[in-house]
């Protein structure tokens, strides 16, 4: 009992999860596109980096509250989104997947160039405003959200593109318009998960948020069973805390994580929880209560 | 001045290109993004190194050695991660490509022991030409024809021979070309080969070119290279060719024009350029929707 307490109350491993739970908000944004939607998104991690610049100049410089530069670094994200979607969206499968990466690219070089960001130095000085309590409330309301979402006619709407998108068209569905909607909401969540990051690590340098950071958080959504809320939330946990449960094989660790990535996706191709849904799960179960007799 | 960029931009594109088949070519057989191709150009580049500062030999022969290791390594990533998700999701063997190009980064550090450039000694003695108003050194000449010479054969490979023809079939369609009984599972691994071995030869002819390789040189270029394929038109051979050295002189050109601090956004910005004008690249057929 004494050993949990300890491992609980270290600010190490209070650090770990709340990492976690900012990258799950990233995640699932992720997951409203490319699990939902069905639309690639390789360059997520641009959209976390205009959240959390945007709301660590604001923090810094218009010295305004903290939730509101939060909500300010989503709110960029998405318009960045939408300026990137309107054009983009119109293009299909890979060739979306990559002008997304192309743009997160950019993202970063520009953030390098920018004077106002520190260019390659990084951005130092921001205030520490998260805690492990702010993002899981932030988690509990963007989970509830999604749920909303999905079982709403938005949410249908967008499942209907990423099934078939000539069929959704036909049913009176805009598919442009459904796609950039969906978009600006995932790109939404990227950036306030961004603002979190940001006010958690007092410190911001363009180099995190690469190419590679990008297809971590698909690989979250990926592994843990595209389309799948609690899949991402698996997905998200087990390869965030991976490298920490992998600390003991030192420099092989990131092989082995190479390693595993193929392994589990030869084995599960369809993640770990593919297509499994909270919703549908809770009325199942309501279901089968009704059922037994009493 | 303008030419003599134009030379640097081609010699550079011309690397560019030799990668970027090799990405092209998978995606028109299999629609695969084959992320860890940079990695086999890495390797291929390492490769080289060793041949060069451990045996001794000639560069011809370390870039026929760097060739002959990335062959067998790139036939059996397709084996291993690729050939059991080919019937599951889109997403699939792209983290599964991820994983092998991690896995191979992670394993060359080890071996090499730390992530720092490792310098790649000269080959060659550099003597510098001048040709009116460009000025050719030997290395940009070896790259210039060892490149032509290599996409000279492969287009010579994939129109005249009897696996070329298997390979145009089996991109055209998949299933039919199975069902006329070529052996699908064997051009794949031969498309594979191909493309590892331009890639090989591409590592050996940048390390060359640069003097300075390092366990994680596969990203950057790999990730340029792959919009090289896709600017060209992806799935068409000399779409990768055009596309490479359209990137190679735009990049030199960009970097010689003041924007050298956005020398690495140049390719990513003409890719989305190209992509929302014509959306299947410069020379790839446009897309048709079918019901």
């Amino acid at each position: 009992m004494e050993a949990v307490v300890s491992v609980l109350s270290n600010p190490y491993y209070i650090q770990v999860v709340t990492m976690m739970g900012i990258f799950l908000i990233a995640a699932l944004g992720l997951h409203l596109i490319t699990g939902v939607t069905g639309q690639f998104s390789f360059g997520h991690a641009a959209f976390l980096s205009i959240g959390a610049y945007s709301s660590a100049l604001m923090t810094i410089h218009l010295h305004t509250p903290f939730l509101l530069n939060m909500l300010a670094g989503g709110l960029m994200a998405a318009l960045w989104g939408i300026i990137l979607g309107f054009p983009s969206l119109r293009l299909t499968g890979d060739y979306l997947g990559i002008t997304t990466l192309g743009f997160g690219e950019i993202v970063r070089v520009v953030f390098i160039n920018m004077k106002i960001t520190g260019g390659a130095g990084g951005l130092g000085g921001i205030p520490r405003e998260t805690n492990i309590l702010l993002v899981y409330v932030v988690v509990a309301l963007t989970i509830w959200g999604l749920c909303r979402i999905q079982n709403s006619r938005f949410g249908r709407a967008l499942a209907a593109i990423r099934e078939d998108e000539i069929a959704a068209e036909s049913m009176g569905i805009n598919p442009l318009l459904y796609k950039i909607k969906g978009f600006a909401l995932g790109t939404f969540f990227a950036g306030i998960s961004g603002a979190l990051f940001a006010h958690l690590m007092q410190y911001l340098n363009p180099a995190d948020f690469g190419f590679a950071k990008s297809f971590e958080i698909l690989n979250y959504v990926v592994l843990g069973g595209l389309g799948s809320i609690p899949g991402t939330i698996l997905g998200t946990a087990v390869l965030s805390l991976a490298p920490e449960f992998l600390r003991f094989v030192k420099e092989y660790r990131m092989l082995i994580y190479g390693g595993l990535m193929v392994l589990m996706m030869i084995f599960r191709p369809y993640g770990l929880l593919g297509g499994v849904d909270f919703v549908q799960l809770y009325k199942k179960l309501k279901a089968r209560r009704k059922a037994r007799p009493t | 001045m303008f030419w003599q960029q134009l030379v640097n931009g081609v010699t550079l594109g011309s690397t560019y290109a030799l990668i970027a088949l090799g990405y092209t070519m998978v995606y028109g057989i299999i629609q695969l993004i084959n992320f860890a191709h940079g990695e086999v150009y890495m390797i291929g580049a390492f490769a080289g190194l060793i041949m060069v500062t451990v045996y001794k030999v000639n560069f011809i022969i370390a870039i026929l050695v760097a060739m002959l290791v990335c062959v067998p390594l790139a036939i059996l990533i397709e084996r291993i991660a690729y050939r059991p998700l080919r019937k599951s999701t889109r997403l699939a063997p792209l983290i599964s490509a991820l994983g092998v190009s991690i896995f191979l980064q992670t394993l060359v550090t080890l071996i090499k022991g730390g992530p720092n450039p490792l310098a790649f000694p000269q080959v060659i003695q550099d003597t510098v030409y001048v040709l009116g108003p460009v000025r050719f050194s030997t290395v940009q000449v070896i790259i210039l024809v060892m490149a032509s010479l290599l996409m000279v054969f492969l287009q010579f490979t994939v129109k005249y021979t009897k696996i070329g023809k298997a390979m145009r079939a089996t991109s055209e369609d998949y299933e039919a070309a199975s069902l006329m009984g070529i052996n699908v599972n064997r051009v794949v691994s031969f498309t594979f080969a191909v493309g590892a071995a331009l890639a090989g030869a591409g590592g050996v002819l940048v390390g060359m070119y640069f003097n300075s390789i390092h366990p994680f040189m596969g990203v950057s270029v790999g990730l340029k290279s792959f919009c090289a394929a896709v600017v060209g038109g992806i799935g068409s051979i000399p779409g990768a060719m055009l596309g490479g050295i359209f990137l190679g002189i735009a990049e030199v050109m960009g970097v010689a024009a003041g924007f050298d601090t956005y020398k690495e956004a140049i390719a990513f910005g003409l890719l989305i350029v190209v992509l929302l004008f014509k959306p299947t690249g410069l020379l790839g057929l446009p897309i048709q929707r079918k019901v």
